[in-house]
């Protein structure tokens, strides 16, 4: 059984089809691409499955369960967490803090015991702490554990979101365009950071536009058009996959002609 | 000129990074400083002034919860204040009840008002829920005004008695209300402080810096949002019935919008998000009215020139800051235990 098994959610926003019937699903272990010009439709796909919109049809379970229709914090506690295209850190707050924040759900004191300052809170407030440390080693931020998120330079600024998923204890990473903005060096870097993700047992889920990001690390591609599945599989027939190329390159008048578009 | 504000910030920060590293010391020392301070022979004059530097504190701390670090702007407090003051007064100078023992009561009345705000306000952000809130604050002076059998309307309820303590009457001349009042600041901190270093407080300012963020990342936004509407309501209902208990007469229009704004200015001038904030934004806010009386006419345009001048030269408020030292990180559970 798939980890992720999404079946023909569609969702339009007046009255524009903005997904429509797309399937797909991911096995566990698994680095799975979504690719498409943009405004294809897949960052709508990313907000699906993590409850900020609700499929207007289809289904979408996750580990058996079926997750259409549930609460993002729901959505969280089953295991699938995200990063944002558009980075959305907290960015008054330390970089340790950020990944803390990322482990509320697993945090389980009550109120009296934050008062109080019981054994519970400082047993689980210490174990977080450690813990944080532990995902900022393992994603190379632990030079920057007191720093204030915005001050971060860019590309560790996505690590940390990164970083932040990982601590909510997910089982499915979903990472929005993880390479945007950076250079050849650091989508290098990032490439090889998500593969030793992917050994360290995470399923991964990501939108990207860096093709040598893409191609190099994904199990298997699934690509979008006008919210449309255009084609899936792996790297090497998506990039001789002729309708991947006609809405990545465009056709040429004669050929547009023939499609009668 | 340029070169000398430089100096003059950088300097400021060091003091307040050397405030931040020997707070052990120094915050002792301002305590024994404030309760020695009426000791020294102030005419009750100045020990009011002090009373309403510590009331104002108090709610602005309570404001400061959910301005500072949920980052809800509310222009109504005031209705919490005063529901608060109102509850107070009725129980204790109608129906003789003990003033200590109607604050639980008032904590319950004044975060019920919190929750009818709170909740219709979960779908609004920024400017619309200011205004829901300020016309909340009209909404509940008007209930005031009107509601004649309840709180005697515009003729305001008298003689409210002093909070008595085992016999003892704490008033103005012996002092005891200042010190209850200091108590009362001190726990309100030292609440604010322990909600704020745990998982409530990081999940109340990941939702002022990111709440579409914090949502993903798995925290209910909505009832986190709602918690702080309710403590913030609770304890300024809370001090709202100290203050009643001081002036010893209410009536609706000690409740208008100065107060709310007052009570934000406190906030925003001592630094949103710090604990120490709203203790010098009240000092400053109350004093400077009165310090200005030689300026006569003048006093309230100097007044409002000087919270420009500082929107302008410090937005941050006048403490607030991010502290450079290194992030405070938890000591294991057994070191904890023994401190």
């Amino acid at each position: 059984m798939p980890l992720l098994d999404v079946n023909n959610i569609s969702i339009s926003f007046g009255g524009l089809a903005a997904v429509s019937g797309f399937s797909f699903h991911v096995e566990e272990g698994e680095i799975v691409s979504i690719i498409g010009p943009n405004g294809a439709g897949k960052t709508t796909v990313f907000n699906m499955l993590t409850g900020v919109y609700k499929p207007d049809a289809g289904s979408i379970k996750f580990d058996g369960v079926e997750c259409n229709g549930l609460a993002p914090q729901e959505i969280v506690k089953l295991g699938i967490a995200r990063t944002f295209q558009n980075i959305r850190l907290y960015k008054d707050m330390r970089v340790i803090e950020n990944v803390i924040v990322g482990m509320h759900i697993n945090q389980k004191y009550g109120f009296f015991d934050m008062l109080l300052r019981t054994k519970k809170f400082r047993t689980c407030e210490y174990e977080s702490a450690k813990r944080a440390q532990q995902i900022l080693e393992m994603v190379g931020l632990s030079q920057h554990t007191h720093d204030y998120a915005k001050n971060l330079p860019y590309g560790e600024q996505r690590k940390l979101e990164i970083a932040r998923a990982i601590a909510t204890s997910a089982k499915l990473l979903i990472l929005d365009e993880p390479a945007a903005g950076m250079n050849t060096g650091e989508s290098e870097s990032l490439m090889h950071f998500i593969r030793t993700l992917k050994d360290k047992g995470f399923t991964i889920l990501l939108i990207e536009h860096d093709m040598n990001v893409v191609m190099n690390i994904s199990d298997r591609i699934y690509v979008l058009n006008y919210g449309k599945k255009i084609a899936e599989g792996l790297p090497e027939e998506i990039v001789s996959d002729p309708q991947v190329i006609t809405a990545y390159l465009g056709v040429t008048k004669e050929g547009k002609d023939a499609a009668g578009d | 000129m340029k070169e000398k504000t430089m100096n003059l910030s950088n300097a400021f920060k060091s003091f307040l990074a050397f405030c931040d590293r020997w707070k052990a010391v120094i915050i002792p020392l301002l305590i024994a400083v404030a309760a020695i301070l009426p000791q020294l022979g102030f005419s009750t004059y100045i020990i009011r002034l002090m009373c309403n530097i510590l009331i104002y504190t108090s709610v602005g701390m309570a404001l400061n919860l959910l301005v500072g670090y949920t980052g809800l702007v509310s222009l109504g407090n005031v209705a919490f204040f005063c529901i608060g003051a109102y509850t107070s007064a009725i129980l204790t100078a109608n129906c003789g009840w003990n003033f200590f023992a109607t604050l639980p009561i008032v904590a319950l009345t004044a975060s019920l008002g919190g929750v009818m705000v709170g909740l219709p306000t979960l779908r609004l952000s920024g400017p619309f829920l200011s205004i829901t809130a300020l016309g909340f604050a009209e909404v509940i002076r008007l209930i005031a005004m009107n509601f004649m059998s309840l709180t005697n309307g515009p003729l305001g309820i008298r003689s409210i008695p002093r909070p008595n303590l085992f016999g003892l009457e704490l008033n103005l001349f012996n002092k005891g209300f200042y010190y209850a009042l200091l108590v009362l600041v001190l726990l309100i901190t030292l609440f604010i402080y322990l909600l704020t270093n745990s998982k409530y407080g990081r999940a109340l300012r990941a939702i002022k810096n990111d709440e579409i963020a914090a949502g993903l990342m798995g925290i209910r936004t909505g009832s986190y949002k709602v918690m702080a509407f309710v403590i913030c309501s609770a304890l300024s209902g809370i001090v709202g019935a100290f203050y009643a208990s001081m002036i010893q007469y209410i009536e609706p229009n000690s409740f208008t919008q100065d107060n709310s704004i007052l009570t934000l200015s406190v906030v925003v001038v001592g630094g949103m998000g710090t604990l120490r904030g709203p203790y010098l934004g009240a000092i400053i806010l109350v004093l400077l009215p009165e310090l200005l009386r030689g300026a006569e006419g003048l006093r309230f345009v100097i007044y409002g020139l000087a919270l420009v001048l500082m929107m302008r030269f410090r937005p941050q408020g006048i403490l607030g800051w991010k502290s450079p030292l290194p992030y405070k990180l938890p000591s294991p559970p057994r070191d904890a235990g023994k401190r």
